[in-house]
């Protein structure tokens, strides 16, 4: 498959695990923001091609695995209610809320349905004007747009049984929260891709110059990944703290200007709490003044709750990268994707998933 | 629930704590594997219904038989490469097949809901009748019921088959041995990509046609020129991925496969990509693994490639000894990872 097969090459991928081995004098510990960069990680395995002085940790860029608990407690409420057709991505239908999930709700006769956008929400809100078309709307930068997107046409085609429930959160404030923690071990950082194609990445220099740390805007491909941590490396080694692109063929500095314009007219800055983080100031998106009729926390009435958290969950820990999945005592005993505790061990992006898919017994899996 | 005491054997709900059926028990996955392990093969316990192959084997008045049964439900009805109507005869004589039986018999159960045009409930029967007619069976007794609008699919078939026994090696898991390599008869995940592209409106240069073919032939020609063939199995929902870890847990040995040996075709990998499945829990519906010892491969291969729908037949790895009873990838950049199955029906991803 052109663009794909050649950044999965065998034989350049080894390459580059010996030429980063080749330049890391001593220990470094990087973070991978994002949770499709984990699950290749560990998917292809590229973790075994690193010299042993680098640590990869894996970060809380998995938006299915950051969605606040209360707000899963209010998808399923409003997905169980009889007018509602209640439209997400495939992601979120086996993450756990407070007592059941997407799934249980569906099988309960609640009109759940799996969409791959919201601009098809729209289409199902004008065919089913007695009806209430919901989108759950999560993710980082990267979803955001077509988001605001559907708000915008909905708003124009004067769509009123439409509406999202937003959780969608900002990942550079996510960053600082976790340089800032007390004993943070990050020393420099593979940026989300994705999320940089949309935004640019002019909003990570002052990052990376006053926490003195390297930011490298990576791909997902392996020797995307490889490439990113040899430019991390190479920065390490040299004391310099910079941001640099890796992933030139998709981002550039300033972004994507007019799906940035759209977040501007329809999102406005909000506190969003992050499922196993907290609440980290001005780190989400919340439906601007102007597109308040499309909020479905509002239009729905729904109440703020307060729930807590399974006990026995390390997600937390596991997000802010101090923790590895298998070092959580529930890792594939009470918790496993058919039984999960934390989101993290459901979403395609969650680390505890990744690691449950194709880690389980490492050693046996060396054998060969 | 009521108190679930009295039933014996002990009612093993929940089910991973889900209190009702779901779509993902359906899906080919961990859960439909724990509800079949867990609910149905103790409800009927017996030595028949344990042989947990795709058919199962008894005797009868000297003569072995295979019987087996199948429920079809596909959305939409027609699709490219095939419809509901030869899937159902596909999907029986295959699992027959896989027995190492000769398919000769199979019933249908008709579930019609209320509505269908009596035009497409007739392009079904004419496809059953081609494609029995193809697979060299007889489609001899049959059902038909109608449901009210709204309480059901379309059309729901189910066929069941009857097929005649004539080698005495038995075929099947507990066959597969350490060493045994492992092929598969053509390219992967084109039938359930099929169904996709069409229910999301991918459009590709030409369209991906379903894989749905009947697969006795093949399997026959190799029992007729006698090659020692330890196990084999039709790969449908939960694809290869599936009856891989099916196999490795019945035969009790590991299973070692190579990412870069896996068939898959372009335009399947791509709509995969884009979609965001794994190519390798695709359904296919004409495709089946073999497990085959060593000096046997070369012959069976040579065999399947003379044949139009196992034209494509590869090796893709070998049964390894001692370790626990997984499914061991080899990546396309050579580390090595736990191909486990999938826990229900894929969920397409945010991004």
């Amino acid at each position: 498959m052109k663009f794909i097969d050649e950044y999965r090459d065998a034989a350049k991928a080894r390459q580059a695990g010996q030429e980063l081995a080749r330049h890391v004098t001593r220990p470094w510990t990087i973070m991978e923001v994002c949770g499709g960069q984990t699950h290749a990680i560990v998917k292809f395995g590229i973790d075994e091609l690193l010299p042993p002085q680098l640590t990869l940790i894996h970060g809380p860029g998995c938006p299915v695995c950051v969605t606040p608990l209360e707000l899963i407690d209010k998808a399923l409420e409003l997905a169980a209610r009889p007018e509602v057709i209640f439209c997400s991505f495939g992601d979120m239908l086996r993450v756990p809320g407070s007592h059941r999930d997407l799934l249980s709700v569906k099988a309960a006769g609640g009109d759940v349905r799996v969409l791959y956008s919201p601009l098809d929400a729209l289409k199902i809100a004008a065919q089913n004007p007695a009806r209430e078309a919901v989108f759950f709307a999560v993710g980082f930068e990267t979803t955001a747009p077509t988001m605001a997107m559907a708000v915008c046409q909905a708003a124009r085609l004067g769509l009123k049984n439409f509406s999202l429930l937003v959780s969608h959160v900002l990942v550079p404030p996510a960053m600082e929260a976790l340089l800032s923690a007390p004993g943070c071990q990050v020393q420099a950082f593979l940026a989300a891709g994705h999320v940089c194609a949309v935004m640019g990445y002019e909003e990570y220099l002052p990052i990376a110059a006053k926490y003195h740390v390297p930011i490298v805007v990576t791909g997902f491909e392996p020797l995307d990944i490889l490439q990113g941590l040899l430019m991390c490396v190479r920065q390490l080694e040299s004391g310099r703290a910079e941001v640099e692109n890796q992933y030139s063929r998709a981002v550039r500095r300033e972004g994507n200007l007019p799906a940035q314009q759209t977040l501007r007219e329809v999102f406005r800055v909000v506190p969003r709490k992050w499922r196993g983080v907290g609440e980290i100031p001005r780190s989400g998106l919340g439906l601007a003044e102007a597109f308040r009729a499309f909020d479905a926390e509002l239009k729905f009435g729904l109440a703020a709750n307060s729930v807590s958290e399974p006990a026995e969950c390390q997600s937390g820990l596991v997000l802010q990268g101090r923790i590895k999945p298998a070092q959580c005592p529930a890792f594939g005993t009470r918790c496993t994707p058919e039984h999960p505790l934390g989101a993290t061990m459901v979403s395609s992006e969650g680390a505890c998933a990744a690691y449950y898919r194709y880690r389980r017994e490492p050693a046996a899996t060396q054998s060969s | 629930m009521s108190d679930p005491a009295p039933f014996e054997p002990a009612c093993p709900f929940p089910i991973e704590n889900y209190p009702q059926v779901l779509l993902a028990h359906g899906g080919g996955g961990r859960l439909m594997h724990q509800l079949i392990q867990r609910m149905i093969v103790p409800a009927f316990k017996n030595p028949w219904l344990e042989q947990q192959h795709d058919a199962s084997i008894f005797e009868l008045g000297g003569q072995r038989l295979a019987f087996t049964t199948d429920s079809y439900v596909v959305r939409p009805m027609f699709f490219p490469g095939g419809d509901l109507g030869s899937l159902a005869v596909h999907g029986t004589v295959n699992d027959l097949a896989m027995a190492g039986a000769r398919p000769l018999y199979l019933s249908a159960g008709l579930i019609i809901e209320e509505g269908v045009a009596m035009e497409s409930l007739w392009r079904i029967l004419a496809s059953m009748q081609r494609a029995a007619t193809a697979a060299g069976v007889q489609i001899i007794t049959g059902d038909t019921k109608v449901v009210d609008r709204g309480k059901g699919d379309g059309i729901f078939i189910n066929t069941a088959g009857i097929g005649v026994v004539e080698q005495t090696v038995s075929i099947a898991p507990a066959s597969i041995k350490p060493g045994d390599a492992v092929l598969v008869s053509g390219d992967l995940g084109r039938h359930g990509m099929a169904i996709m592209a069409v229910r999301e409106g991918l459009e590709f240069e030409s369209s991906i046609e379903s894989d749905s073919a009947p697969l006795a032939g093949p399997v026959r020609a190799l029992l007729d020129a006698g090659v020692e063939v330890h196990c084999l199995r039709d790969i449908t929902r939960g694809g290869l991925t599936s009856v891989l870890n099916e196999l490795a847990e019945a035969s009790g040995f590991p299973i070692h496969v190579e990412e870069a040996r896996m068939p898959v075709r372009e335009d399947v990998r791509v709509a995969c990509e884009i979609l965001g499945f794994d190519p390798l829990q695709v359904a296919c519906e004409g495709r089946m693994v073999g497990f085959v010892p060593e000096p046997e491969v070369e012959r069976a291969l040579k065999i399947w490639s003379g044949i139009e729908v196992t034209a494509g037949a590869v090796r893709i790895g070998e049964v390894g000894q001692g370790g626990a009873p997984r499914v061991i990838l080899k990546s396309t950049i050579g580390a090595q990872r736990i191909l486990d199955m999938g826990s229900g029906e894929q969920l397409p991803r945010i991004c």
